[in-house]
């Protein structure tokens, strides 16, 4: 390995056998080039789904009501189920020890909006002090609602940052400033994002208490969120969202007199669920990613062994001068091998740089929907090149093998 | 410095068995230049081969320059074969892609010597063959005789006890011919024990000694007045 004469022996015939050198190192260099950005859209991939379920809290819980579509203890189908204040308060009651958050939901429908002369077309809706977190929301200014707002049916409102950027954009801060909601004046007390995007950000909140007293709300709720407490893995979390979505519909069709398997009188949207099947599908994609990445490093394999095998072929009349002239049947294995050894390794290490640098430069770029900045852990990259060489130089000891052992005679014969 | 008794040799056809060398005696002095002679079959590139450890003896006794050959795994006939033989072939069997001056160094290679050294005397002995300004051509770009004569000159560069030639002039015309006979007889005039083997006749009568190869026996073996090449070029 580290005799400088073999070195010298080997770099000279590389430079004088370009084509074949040059080939051998393209198949090798883009089995692993086409490996490595496989992989790495196969985690891109994986980002983006976890990117996507970023948005509201993942271990949250929506329920809203529907139409029955089935007929039940005697009632018709196509009947409206309306949601109230009872039903979540003893749902809340009933799973208390399941939640970290709840928030019923009063859309105020109808309403007028105004700040000044100026005439808003903003939804509005009552909520309480925890649908922040379900939300995800974060403040960039002020405050969200809080408890004592419910408690004294305050009049205050939360806006979201683009109402802020829409409506506010000479001002500051938004903070103190009236709104005029079907004409009764709402104090701004502060400004919320959502990493989900605009169409999260332009929405009023008021206090639900708020919201059913002054529109004539009654007791009525359009739906409610929960937030589950964190669980200690992915499967854990996902089987404590199926479960707790089971109890909750269970509860509301019994006390709304629905049927058990009526799927749209009672509707509960989990994204833990839905992150799960993206996970799966995530991890699906991964695992093919894989198999075609493997099987394009075998076709490298195959490739590298096929180029050793045409070499050893057509150097066959030349290991036989070799050995007329004194060379051992090792050095010509060894030589052989050192050349092929030294050619993937190159080639290996030049596709894995290229391949690494275009993720690394076009990567953090790349941000269509479900695939984010797609990257692959080097020491994989790295170990994959290691089997492609220690591959091709396996597969390049036996007909290296074969033609040390050829008789000189047969060798010089060989045209 | 070659010593030959009652060797045999016999190749394995099938399920029949060639005897193609029915036990030959032979020896050759230091500094002879013997023609080996016969016609195609009759044993004379069996015989070449085993003087020259491309092949296995069945019987008898093989010894160069006080050493005996036999039982010899690979790896050491290589040593003996870059130790003591030259080889020249009918068709040059230079490797294609190396230069004249990297043909020659490279039996050096085999023999450890170092790089600059390695040139220093490849160059010498491609000087002594009259192809100095020839020595970064690739055998592509050389005329049949130069070509040889770059194989001489190879097999020279090792310094070996023997040089075999295996019809040397071969595949060349009759002017090369005599001029690549010439080189061999100037190589042997300095003292160096030449085998040819081959079956034109002047060829032959341009060595010192011939020696007549039939069926696998040696028929004859007489000196003769060796015809000087250069009369020729």
């Amino acid at each position: 390995m580290f005799d400088l004469e073999r070195w010298q022996e080997i770099f000279d015939t590389i430079r004088k056998n370009k084509l074949r050198t040059f080939l051998t190192g393209l198949s090798v260099a883009s089995g692993i080039f086409i490996l490595v950005i496989l992989l790495g859209f196969g985690q891109g991939m994986q980002n983006g789904v976890a990117k996507e379920f970023e948005q509201d809290a993942s271990t949250s819980v929506w329920v809203w009501p529907g139409v029955t579509t089935k007929q039940y203890k005697g009632l018709n189908p196509g009947r409206r189920i309306q949601l109230r204040n009872e039903n979540y308060d003893f749902a809340a009651r009933l799973l208390e020890d399941e939640i970290e958050n709840k928030s019923p939901r009063y859309f105020v429908r109808n309403a007028s909006v105004n700040y000044g002369k100026e005439s808003l077309a903003y939804g509005v809706q009552g909520v309480s002090h925890q649908f922040q977190f379900i939300e995800n929301a974060y403040m960039s200014h002020g405050r969200f609602l809080n408890h004592s707002d419910e408690v004294h049916t305050a009049k205050v409102a939360v806006i979201g940052n683009k109402i802020k950027r829409d409506v506010f954009k000479d001002t500051l801060s938004p903070v103190g400033q009236f709104l005029k909601i079907s004409g009764i004046l709402f104090k701004i007390v502060g400004v919320y994002g959502d990493i989900g995007g605009e169409r999260e950000e332009e929405r009023i909140f008021i206090p639900i208490t708020t919201a059913q007293k002054v529109f004539n709300g009654a007791d009525y709720i359009n739906n409610m969120s929960f937030t589950l407490p964190p669980a200690e893995n992915f499967d854990a979390a996902v089987e404590q969202s199926i479960k707790f979505r089971n109890k909750i519909e269970s509860y509301l069709k019994q006390v709304h007199k629905v049927a058990p398997d009526d799927t749209s009188a009672i509707q509960v949207f989990n994204p833990m669920e839905q992150a799960k099947r993206f996970y799966n599908l995530g991890l699906g994609i991964n695992l093919f990613f894989w198999f075609v990445g493997i099987c394009t490093i075998i076709a490298g394999v195959v490739g590298v062994s096929n180029i050793m095998l045409i070499v050893v072929k057509e150097r066959t009349r030349e290991i036989g001068i070799r050995k007329a002239l004194g060379a051992k049947p090792w050095s010509v294995i060894g030589m052989i091998l050192h050349e092929s050894v030294f050619i993937t390794a190159i080639a290996g290490f030049t596709g894995l740089i290229f391949s690494m640098s275009l993720l690394e430069i076009i990567g953090p770029h790349i941000e269509i929907d479900y695939i984010v900045n797609p990257s692959v852990n080097f020491n994989v990259a790295l170990a994959t090149v290691f089997v492609l060489i220690f591959a091709g130089a396996v597969a390049g000891f036996f007909p290296a093998w074969r033609a040390a052992r050829i008789h000189v005679i047969d060798a010089l014969k060989d045209e | 410095m070659i010593e030959i008794k009652d060797l045999h040799k016999s190749y394995k056809m099938g399920s029949n068995s060639l005897h193609v060398l029915k036990g030959i005696n032979f020896s050759v002095e230091e500094g002879e230049l013997v023609a080996i002679m016969g016609s195609s079959g009759s044993g004379k590139s069996t015989l070449l081969n085993i003087l020259g450890m491309l092949d296995e003896l069945d019987e008898g006794s093989y010894t160069l320059d006080n050493v005996a050959i036999k039982n010899l795994n690979e790896t050491k006939a290589a040593q003996y074969r870059n130790k003591f033989l030259g080889f020249v072939f009918q068709s040059f069997n230079l490797i294609n892609y190396k230069s004249a001056v990297e043909n020659v160094a490279l039996p050096l290679y085999y023999q450890r010597v170092g790089r600059k050294e390695r040139q220093e005397k490849a160059l010498k002995y491609l000087e002594q063959v009259g192809l100095k300004e020839w020595a970064t051509h690739l055998p592509s770009e050389l005329s049949g005789g130069q070509k040889q004569r770059v194989a001489i000159a190879r097999a020279m560069a090792a310094e070996p006890k023997v040089l075999l030639a295996d019809e040397p002039t071969g595949a060349l015309d009759s002017t090369t011919s005599y001029e690549v006979m010439d080189l061999i007889q100037k190589i042997n005039d300095a003292g160096n024990t030449i085998l040819v083997v081959t079956h034109e006749e002047d060829i032959a009568q341009m060595c010192k000694r011939i020696v007549h190869l039939k069926d696998g026996v040696i028929v004859e073996d007489k000196k003769v007045e060796q015809v000087r090449a250069s009369q020729y070029v």
